[in-house]
Order: C-alpha cells, then structure tokens, then sequence
C-alpha cells in the first residue's frame, strides 16, 4: 500500500519533468477533453435523469405527512442533487466509463511497446500521455456534474408532476428555497477532487502495466475499484472539512 | 559507432546480463544473436535506456549515456530510431501519422516539409499510397515497414531492429532484412538487430554478437559463424536441419575443392 502510494507520488511528480511544449499539450488537452466529455454525456445524462427522478418519487413516498408541504420534496431533491447524487454519482459512472478507459488505454499501450516507442524518441511519455488526460478530466468534470445537477432537477420535475405527487409550481417553489450557492460551489470542489483522483489512479494504473491482455483487464479493473473507493473516501473528507 | 562496457543486467536476482562488452561499428549491420531468454532484448534496451544496467556503460560515437545528463541522454535518444517487435505503432493514427509523428515532436520542419519526407520515407521502405491505412488495416510486414519508416523519418543515426523477422513469412523477412542492409548502408547509421533467425545471419550479419545466459560467447561475420568451434553456438545454429544440411553440402564441396587442388598440385 505505502509502496503503491510512494510510487504514484513519484509518477504524478513525473507528469511535470522534461513535458512537451505547450502547444503540444494544449491540443492533446483538448483531444482528451472532447473524448472524456462528449463520449460521456450520454450516460451521466441517462443517470442523473433517472436519479432525479428516482429521488423524487422515493422522497414523496417517504414524506407522506399533511403538515409538511409538498414544496419539501423540491427541496429535498435540490440539496441531494447538488451535494451528493450530482458530483459523487457523477463519478462513480465516470470511474466506471473514463477510468477504464484510460488504464485500458494506457495499459495497451505499455503492453505493445507504444510506450518504449514514445521513450525512445526522447519524450516524457507519462508526460505526453497522462498530463493531457488529467488536465482534460479537470477541466471536464465540473462541466458533467453541472450538466448532472440541471437534469437530476429537471427529472425529478419530469417525475413528480407526471406521477402527480406534486404540483409543478410546488416543485419550482422547493427547488426555489433557501438557495445556499456555496453547495455549488462545494460540488464543483468535489468534482476538481474526484476528477483528479479518477484520471490519475486509472493513469497509474494503466501505465505500470506489464504482461498481456489479461493483465490490460486486470489493470481496468483496479483502475475502478480504487478510484470508487478514492471518491467515497475523498466525498466523506471533503465533507467534514468543507461543509 | 556505439560501444558497450561490462554491462550487467539482473530482475529479481537473476542475472540476465554477465559482462557484455563490445563494440557496434558505423554503416554495418551489427546482430545480438542466441536463443530466447539470452537476454539480447534485455541488452538492446540497456543500450537504448529503455533499462537501466546495473553496472556498466554505453558510449554513442564517444558520447557517454549511461548515466549521464538528462540533456544529453535525450540528445542522443532523438537520433535513435527503433522498430520494435510488435513494430508498436501507435493505434490512434493513421500511417502517416504515425511517421509524422518524431517529425513533428522533434523537428522545427514545417507542415509541408514533413509530409514531403513521410512521403519519401513511405517511397523508401516501398508503401506509396498507404497514408491513410490505419495500423489494423496492415499486414504484419506492412507493419514492419512503418515502423521502419518511422525509424527514419527524423534521420536517425542509430537504428535498433528488435526481432524484425518475428511473425514474417520467410520472403517477407528476407525483403525487411535487405531493407535494414541498404538503409544502413545507404545513410551510413549504425544498426543494431536482435534476431534469433539464421537467415539474417547469413544474408545481412556484417557483424555478429552471439549471447549464451547473459554472456558473450562468440563475436565475427556470417562468413567466419559456420566454422566457429564454439560448441554453445554449433548447438544454436545447427538445430535447424536445413542449416545442418547446408554445412555438410558446404564441408563437402571443400572437400571437393581440396581434392581437385591436390590432384592439380600432384599433376
């Protein structure tokens, strides 16, 4: 464990030695950015759709009490939304979609020698691969998790009102209530955090890789498994000291 | 030229480099010869900084690397080309990508002028018109040929041939070794081939380093490997019947040729 942690010390501390010059990086960024993004768009749509709706419904079942307003379930939808289900559910399924991909990707490359290639020109590869993927995931992140915040919200409205268990305006009126932006804003941390956490652990973990396609798969595997755990683990510090 | 010093390589505590010293000479195909497990990969990565020696050195041209300034190991590494066995082309671009790719990343050239020597490089190693082929669309020659054109697009000084015949049929292989003999002579680089097949040896071996368990047993020319009398490297050459048919039809036109000269002496 302490092995794995010094040596993704040294590896992230790798990204920024002899890196390629700006221009190079800066549209390798945006490659990353556009596969990273647009390819995921779907999924965390889908989602945070049926999540907000899902919360919606099992929250109206729950507050089935005449002195609390319907407004409440709005509300409720919100906070959860915007402090949780948004940037943590978000990036479990990006986990899940990039982070595979990336030590998937990685690893293939390490296995077939696309990496030596990379060193044997006299470039940084961690640098030229890895960095791109993890400013692309940073600057990347945030925009998905807002996109999961407004269709989260957006799918509770879909469901509460089509199942009748709310009013439109008491919806709106919920979701309108005791706005605190600062939760936005410590979404958006969370998802800088869990953006960081994913692209690097599953960049560890692809590069490192050595052996054959089993070891590819195995390397994915991980890849998710300890960036899931990094989440839950960074979501419950970040917690305590933010909130 | 690049020359080698006492270099010693172990994992885990296996020792798979001994020792091995010698020297590549300039404008000559140089051959890591033995069977797999030798550890010739080993070497030529040592020698390219792939790995790191234990102990030991390699010099390019009279230039340290082992060890050296980052700054200059990188100089050196930028006139290295590589083919590697699986040839370890990036699967994400297209052929002409690919031998654009050193161009781009370690030349000022402009646009233009890197497509005019991607271009001539493809010409070079006889695939016109394959630009847009993506690397799954190759055959495993094909394969073999962008590699080598990505080699020598940034005009490298050394080339370094990690099993290049691996996967070939036997005309193919015969084809990619002709066309590691005439770049290297036709540029004048030092070229550095792991191989394990006898062919190469015979048809390209100007010169011949041939590794037994980490050690160097036997260095010479295709001309002189047949009549070694090192027994490690009989064993290896002579475990192909058609290499053991061709000695005994080469031992008995000597013979032959003996005979008559005696005759002509005795008339």
């Amino acid at each position: 464990m302490l092995q794995h942690f010094g040596k993704f010390v040294l590896f992230i501390t790798s990204l920024f030695s002899r890196g390629e010059s700006p221009r190079i990086l800066f549209n390798r960024t945006i490659d990353e950015a556009i596969l990273i993004g647009i390819n995921s768009i779907f999924i965390v749509a889908i989602v945070a759709t049926f999540i907000g709706a899902v919360t919606c419904v099992q929250i109206a079942y729950n507050l089935n009490n005449a002195f609390i307003p319907r407004s409440t379930i709005g509300f409720m939808v919100r906070e959860m939304t915007i402090l949780e289900l948004a940037p943590t559910i978000t990036s479990i399924v990006l986990a899940g979609k990039v982070g595979s991909s990336i030590a998937g990707g990685l690893g293939t490359m390490q296995i077939t020698e696309q990496v030596d290639a990379l060193e044997v020109m006299g470039i940084n590869s961690a640098s030229y691969l890895v960095l791109p993927k993890i400013v692309a995931a940073l600057l990347v992140f945030p925009m998905l998790v807002i996109l999961s915040m407004f269709l989260s919200i957006a799918g509770g409205y879909v469901a509460g009102t089509l199942s009748g268990e709310l009013t439109a305006q008491e919806y709106i009126t919920g979701i309108r209530d005791e706005f605190i932006s600062y939760n936005v804003v410590f979404a958006l941390i969370k998802s800088f955090v869990f953006a960081f956490l994913i692209s690097s652990i599953s960049s560890y973990r692809g590069y490192f890789t050595s052996g054959g396609a089993l070891e590819v798969g195995a390397a994915s595997t991980t890849a998710v498994t300890n960036s899931i755990i990094a989440i839950l683990i960074a979501d419950f510090v970040l917690a305590q000291v933010l909130l | 030229m690049i020359e080698i010093h006492n270099i010693h390589k172990s994992f885990a505590g296996k020792k798979v480099l001994d020792g091995v010293s010698g020297i590549f000479e300039t404008g000559k195909t140089n051959l890591l010869l033995g069977a797999s497990g030798t550890g010739k990969s080993v070497l030529l990565k040592c020698i390219v900084g792939l790995v790191k020696p234990d102990l030991g050195s390699v010099t390019f041209d009279g230039t340290y690397f082992t060890n050296n300034k980052l700054d200059i190991r990188q100089e050196i590494r930028r006139k290295i080309g590589m083919l590697f066995q699986g040839s370890a082309l990036f699967d994400s671009m297209n052929v002409e990508e690919n031998i654009d790719f050193p161009l781009k990343m370690l030349t000022d050239m402009s646009r233009s002028e890197r497509l005019d020597r991607v271009n001539f490089c493809l010409q070079r190693v006889g695939l016109e018109n394959a630009n847009r082929k993506m690397p799954s669309e190759l055959s495993g020659g094909m394969k073999k040929r962008v590699g080598i054109a990505r080699a020598i697009a940034p005009h490298c000084t050394y080339l370094f041939c990690d099993e290049p015949n691996s996967g070939l049929d036997p005309q193919t292989s015969i084809k990619i070794d002709e066309l590691i003999k005439e770049i290297t002579e036709e540029y004048n680089i030092t070229t550095i081939i792991v191989t394990h097949d006898m062919n190469s040896v015979i048809e390209i071996g100007d010169k011949i380093m041939f590794l037994y368990q980490g050690k160097k047993l036997w260095e010479g020319t295709n001309n002189e490997i047949m009549d070694s009398d090192v027994r490690e490297l009989n064993e290896f050459i002579f475990a192909n019947r058609l290499m053991r048919n061709a000695k005994q039809v080469e031992d008995e036109e000597r013979e032959e040729q003996q005979q008559e000269q005696e005759k002509q002496k005795q008339l």
